[in-house]
């Protein structure tokens, strides 16, 4: 196989993901049609409210700065508590994380919406605290991960601890930090959708307007929609782990 | 005096920013936002006695690592977050009014800290003190003794969660058999196939190729939207099938959703479970003649057991934590009781659907982790 065709195949997921969303979101303006004879009961069987692009966008915007804050905030308690003077922290660090896995996400939304008011709030506060779980989470794996010997190797060369911590211990930990933070996307990306309850505009409106009235067109318009954003995500973050990934020097002849 | 843990202090500050904090807000009725009540303006008379536990905490940053009081600043801890529990039962009782007064009491954000300070201090301390799973749950369980004693008495009911569950009773006791139901009843399919994929894919490469992207992909796909996908499908099966029961939203969809996302973390499970039964355990095995069927049986399922059992209990936890969201397309469970208190911005009726499911997953995780821990220890006696 040629390498363009070798990496078309390790990236069919990816490629295939934003094929779909790409399609589907250019088709839905013109699918009226298609799902009346689907939903021949339905008198509207096309979300017109919002236009899905604006939906997209809006979605988009809030995962984006809740997971940009969640990983700021994760990465510095991550970084923190694998540091000299905040190592004594670590353990209760895990215990806290340790017990907010039992806490479902939307629990943290449910909480939030009458304390802080309804809208776009609840939603953001949500999301970065749930955000925050897996970004550390990964912090501290992605920490633990580097092997002492090359630390050592690098203090031996002379290098301060920032100069190690940039160029050594961060690097070879990227991959594992970053799984956290596609974990964090991916579940800020299904959370955000059920934020429509609490009146955050998203694409999961469409979803929770079409339970409500008995339109599983509306339904289906945005669930396709959902699912299909945090496919493409996934994968594009798995794409990015594989190209922080250092790689060994590819042996002469292969 | 030297300081003997930073993070005793940290603990400490804690629990001085939720003393400044309202412990408790009151309000005319359920729906108006409550004015905060601090420690300071209690009507409960012995809210004094307060301070007794709060000292050795208090003190506990520049106390030095002995064994006595390190037990003693568990034991204050426990008693601390006892007392303030019963305190706030007390208040509301003073301050609620009559049996039919529409007034609410409810925790307040001070409440919430103070007990948080507690109970990582708890986990602080017993980190050093029990060095077993079964040891320490064992001592959290006991700790939980006078919370479980204040709340059957009857020592809460004039707190707002207590009226919503009051309120709500019958659809309380419905939403926890229906939260159970959901769980289990997708965690048996899941048990089943996610094993028989899991023995499959460690035995066939090219079944774990094609397998686990596919997996994968299922797993990312967020509970809303799948949830939403299986409506169409399953209401198009009902009307083919009628009297089987399927419908598009309810329970079926739901225990179709969850036994879908259970699939990963058990065949996962499973995999990593037969892949660290070393080989030459196996080989042994194959050399004193037993078949392979025996061979499964008989050395890798018992050697695989505590990683696969690992694999359930993620497994399950997910699965009640899922199982919240599946209210949205009509399944109940404790869900619906958190989108109920959502709509009518209710906080304590959203407390009273989540705190149960947390409590759920709590508790399913440290009974598949002492498990865990007990096989482990067996297997190396």
């Amino acid at each position: 196989m040629s390498r363009l065709a070798t990496g078309l195949h390790a990236r069919r997921w990816l490629l295939a993901g934003s094929a779909l969303l790409a399609g589907w979101l250019l088709y839905l303006p013109h699918s009226e049609a298609w799902f009346a004879r689907w939903f021949p009961e339905l008198e509207r069987p096309l979300y017109q409210q919002e236009g899905f692009g604006t939906l997209v966008l809006a979605h988009l915007g809030i995962v984006t700065v809740s997971s940009g804050i969640a990983v700021l905030l994760g990465v510095s308690a991550g970084l923190l508590a694998g540091s000299r003077f905040g190592r004594a922290f670590r353990p209760l660090l895990e215990t806290i994380l340790a017990i907010s896995q039992a806490l479902p996400p939307v629990a943290v939304l449910a909480v939030a919406a009458p304390l802080v008011g309804f809208g776009s709030t609840p939603a953001l506060i949500a999301l970065i605290l749930y955000g925050l779980l897996p970004v550390t989470q990964g912090t501290l794996t992605g920490m633990d991960s580097v092997d002492r010997d090359t630390q050592a190797v690098a203090q031996g060369l002379g290098m301060t601890r920032l100069q190690i911590l940039r160029h050594v211990t961060l690097p070879l930990a990227a991959p594992v930090m970053l799984a956290g933070v596609r974990t964090a996307v991916v579940i800020n990306i299904g959370t955000a959708a059920i934020a429509s309850t609490v009146g955050a505009k998203t694409l999961g409106l469409p979803i929770i307007v079409g339970l409500s009235g008995f339109n599983t067109a509306y339904v289906i318009q945005g669930a396709v929609l959902v699912a299909l954003l945090a496919i493409v995500a996934d994968q594009l973050f798995e794409w990015l782990e594989e190209r922080v990934t250092p790689h060994l020097p590819a042996r002469a002849g292969s | 005096m030297k300081l003997h843990s930073p993070v005793r202090l940290l603990l400490a500050a804690l629990l001085v920013l939720g003393a400044s904090l309202a412990l408790l807000t009151w309000s005319p009725n359920r729906l108006l936002t409550g004015q905060g009540l601090g420690l300071g303006s209690l009507q409960t008379a012995w809210a004094a006695w307060l301070w007794l536990p709060a000292l050795p905490l208090l003190a506990g940053p520049w106390l030095p690592e002995r064994r006595v009081l390190q037990w003693l600043q568990l034991l204050a801890a426990v008693l601390l977050s006892s007392v303030l529990l019963a305190v706030a039962g007390q208040e509301a009782l003073l301050r609620s009014g009559g049996e039919d007064s529409l007034v609410r009491v409810s925790f307040g954000g001070g409440f919430w800290l103070l007990q948080l300070a507690c109970w990582l201090q708890l986990s602080e301390q017993l980190r050093v003190l029990a060095d077993s799973v079964p040891r320490r749950s064992a001592v959290v369980l006991a700790a939980l003794l006078p919370h479980a004693w204040l709340l059957l008495d009857g020592r809460l009911d004039a707190l707002s969660l207590l009226k919503e569950y009051d309120n709500h009773g019958e659809t309380f006791g419905q939403a926890l058999q229906q939260h159970l139901q959901l769980v289990g009843f997708s965690l048996l399919p899941a048990l089943g196939i996610g094993t028989a994929l899991g023995v499959l894919a460690f035995r066939r490469q090219g079944v774990r190729a094609l397998l686990f992207p596919v997996l994968n992909v299922v797993q990312t796909i967020p509970s809303i939207a799948l949830f939403g996908l299986l409506i169409g499908p399953l209401a198009w099966l009902g009307k083919q099938l009628p009297g089987w029961g399927i419908a598009g939203v309810g329970m079926a969809p739901a225990l179709l959703a969850l036994t879908l996302y259970s699939l990963l973390p058990m065949t996962r499970g499973t995999l990593a479970g037969l892949a660290q039964v070393p080989v030459a355990v196996r080989d042994a095995a194959r050399g004193i003649g037993l078949s392979p069927w025996q061979i499964f049986w008989r050395v890798e399922l018992p050697l695989a057991l505590p990683v696969f059992l690992g694999g359930v209990r993620v497994t399950a936890v997910q699965a009640v934590g899922l199982a919240e969201v599946a209210a949205l397309i009509g399944a109940g469970g404790f869900g619906a009781i958190m989108f109920q208190g959502l709509s009518s911005s209710a906080l304590d009726l959203v407390l009273l659907g989540v705190i149960p499911v947390v409590a759920l997953a709590v508790s399913v995780d440290t009974a598949f982790k002492i498990l865990i821990s007990c096989l482990r220890r067996g297997q190396h006696d």
